[in-house]
């Protein structure tokens, strides 16, 4: 039945009207034909966790695209941004399931109830400091610059790592980061073009998207640094360690910044982890409430 | 060497007149650089603008619970949905300026009150059934009333209604089946659908505009081919195909006249409240000074990002 659909199944009918525009944008069923087995010598607990550090990331910036939803500065830009925000929500959803499906569902099964699909359990049902994302997506949007800089920082990252995770021997990761580099492709360079666009229009932008920039950069701070999981699992070739995408991540917005004419802020020092283990500012438990609002109020509802 | 002569005696404009109805009458189209009277290129580029506000500010009620879509499913399709709106949206003003019009100048009017959109976006969306409801009701007028617009005299405003409305009934289609599943989710979730279908239904009957004995204009919109069928029809055509969808679904329409009258085969329904819809469209529903202000807000306040846009390409232009 519809209202019982998980994301798996969904995917079984990607090619139909409702399996495509379910997930917004052309989906072509990732995981088809793909092994779902957790690979031997892995640790179901530390997958989850995993999935759900890369998963929080893509719900929680998906989320703050959203906001501009209605109030952008042009209709493009609707399009552009609901585009970027739909492909996040489904890297998100794929993650979240995955995590469910090795058992990784933290406290939220003690409030969500058995009809409630895992990724829903997930996303609607953990409290802020279940969550594993990091502060570069958290933060508030700010102007257009400003979360056009951020977009730019998030996608470059978040390329980065998805780019190496094509080879993780774990084959469900492998298919999620194959579809989302695409994705990611066209984020980093939508992000790029407005960079270069305020960086070098006026006055007032090139001042906004500075601005932008100096808030956005101290956000990188722990953005490289590895959580024991993720050294783990980078060890025994499931996950990518962040640290190895450092020095890409800072050539690619070096360059973009240098072409937009903005001045690069310095580099932040590496930071120990914080999102990733549950630390969070109050932003993150703002931008929840608002999420799991609804869900919480009716927790025996199927929607 | 002198350059070629490129003017051409004027055509009179009788003759011009004579090719333009006959083309009407034919069921082909005109397209932009087609001679059109004046009249027809006025009131097209008044319903297209209308049009295309209306998907612009329609974007505002449902999008108004994106960030709380009580699930990522729920979520991704309203995302998808909204999205659509404003891709109709841009499509629209793109047919417009077909026409010699100017989006941005359209805007203008819109935020300023000197064009229209749809009074049935100035209501509010107070629970999560009213976005099953407009995707039932609203989408389901839209519907019936743009359908016939894919045959409209207007070449590329009726390419662009091909279009949309593949896509209208499939949100139509997403709307109802969230109402499905409600239903048969919770005693809560059943009262929130049968109380957006009592908000709702009223002003959705309001979407075919005033009755055919009001409506002055309709006469020469029919004659020039960019209107097909009278309000009153439509309308009628909108309550009959909902019936039927009500009983499906379980829910009451809130009319207690609503009959079935069995000589002409055609549900008959009470009186609407006229008065409401001339306060609504005329700026004084619930919602008004709300969605304008948001346009306004997303205008002006994002002024300097459309300046940026400009200068940057100016200065790359070479």
């Amino acid at each position: 039945m519809a209202h019982e659909e998980t994301v798996y199944e969904a995917l079984d009918h990607a090619h139909s009207d409702e399996g495509h525009w379910a997930f917004g944008t052309g989906f072509d069923e990732p995981l088809a034909g793909v092994d779902t087995t957790v690979p031997e010598g892995v640790d179901p607990a530390d997958l989850g966790e995993y999935c759900l550090m890369l998963g929080d990331d893509a719900l929680v910036l998906a989320q703050r695209l959203t906001q501009w939803i209605t109030n952008a500065p042009e209709l493009e830009e609707e399009v552009a941004i609901g585009n970027i925000a739909l492909d996040l929500l489904g890297q998100a959803r794929l993650l979240l399931a995955r995590a469910g499906s090795v058992g990784v569902l933290g406290r939220s099964r003690e409030r969500a109830t058995e009809s409630i699909p895992d990724e829903d359990a997930l996303a609607y049902f953990r409290d802020p400091d279940e969550f594993r994302c990091t502060a570069l997506v958290e933060a508030e949007n700010g102007d257009f610059a400003h979360t056009m800089l951020r977009l730019l920082a998030a996608a470059t990252v978040r390329l980065a790592v998805l780019a190496r995770l094509r080879e993780s021997r774990d084959p469900v990761l492998a298919a999620i980061a194959a579809k989302g580099v695409n994705e990611l492709t066209y984020h980093r360079d939508h992000a790029a073009r407005w960079v270069l666009r305020l960086g070098d229009g006026t006055e007032e932008s090139h001042r906004r998207a500075q601005a932008g920039a100096e808030a956005v950069w101290p956000l990188l701070a722990d953005v490289f640094s590895a959580t024991p999981t993720e050294q783990r699992l980078a060890a025994g070739g499931i996950a990518v360690d962040p640290a190895e995408v450092r020095g890409e991540v800072h050539a690619v917005l070096t360059e973009v910044l240098g072409r937009a004419t903005l001045t690069v802020p310095g580099w932040p020092a590496d930071a120990p982890p914080r999102g990733r283990l549950g630390e969070h500012g109050p932003e993150l438990a703002e931008l929840l409430d608002e999420l799991q609002g609804l869900a919480r109020e009716h927790p025996a509802a199927t929607w | 060497m002198s350059a070629p002569t490129l003017e051409r005696p004027a055509p009179d404009e009788a003759a011009l007149q004579e090719q333009f109805d006959a083309t009407v009458s034919a069921e082909h189209r005109i397209e932009p650089r087609d001679w059109m009277p004046e009249g027809y290129r006025k009131t097209l580029v008044r319903q297209i603008a209308q049009h295309a506000h209306s998907e612009i500010i329609g974007m505002q009620p449902e999008g108004d619970w994106l960030l709380a879509a009580p699930s990522l499913r729920r979520k991704a399709i309203l995302l998808a949905k909204v999205q659509d709106e404003a891709g109709h949206g841009l499509y629209l003003y793109s047919a417009a300026e077909t026409l010699g019009a100017d989006r941005a100048d359209l805007t203008d009017k819109l935020i300023e009150g000197r064009q229209k959109y749809s009074s049935i976006f100035n209501y509010p969306t107070l629970t999560y059934a009213d976005v099953g409801v407009i995707g039932w009701f609203v989408d389901g007028a839209a519907i019936c009333n743009q359908v016939p617009l894919c045959r409209s005299s207007y070449g590329p405003y009726a390419r662009a209604m091909i279009r949309i409305c593949k896509e209208e009934s499939f949100h139509q289609r997403q709307g109802y089946e969230l109402l499905m599943t409600m239903v048969r989710g919770t005693d809560e979730q059943r009262a929130m659908v049968q109380d957006a279908v009592d908000r709702w239904w009223w002003p959705s009957l309001m979407m075919f505009g005033p009755p055919d004995d009001d409506s002055p204009n309709s006469a020469q919109s029919m004659a020039w081919g960019i209107k097909r069928h009278s309000n009153d029809e439509l309308r009628q055509r909108y309550v009959d195909m909902s019936v039927p969808q009500a009983e499906v679904l379980g829910v009451t329409l809130p009319d207690p006249e609503l009959t079935y009258d069995e000589a002409s085969g055609h549900y008959r329904f009470g009186a609407i409240d006229w008065s409401e819809f001339k306060r609504v469209i005329s700026g004084d529903g619930p919602m008004n000074a709300v969605r304008i202000a948001r346009r306004r807000a997303a205008r002006d306040d994002n002024a300097w990002v459309r300046e940026a846009a400009t200068a940057y390409a100016r200065k790359h232009a070479s």
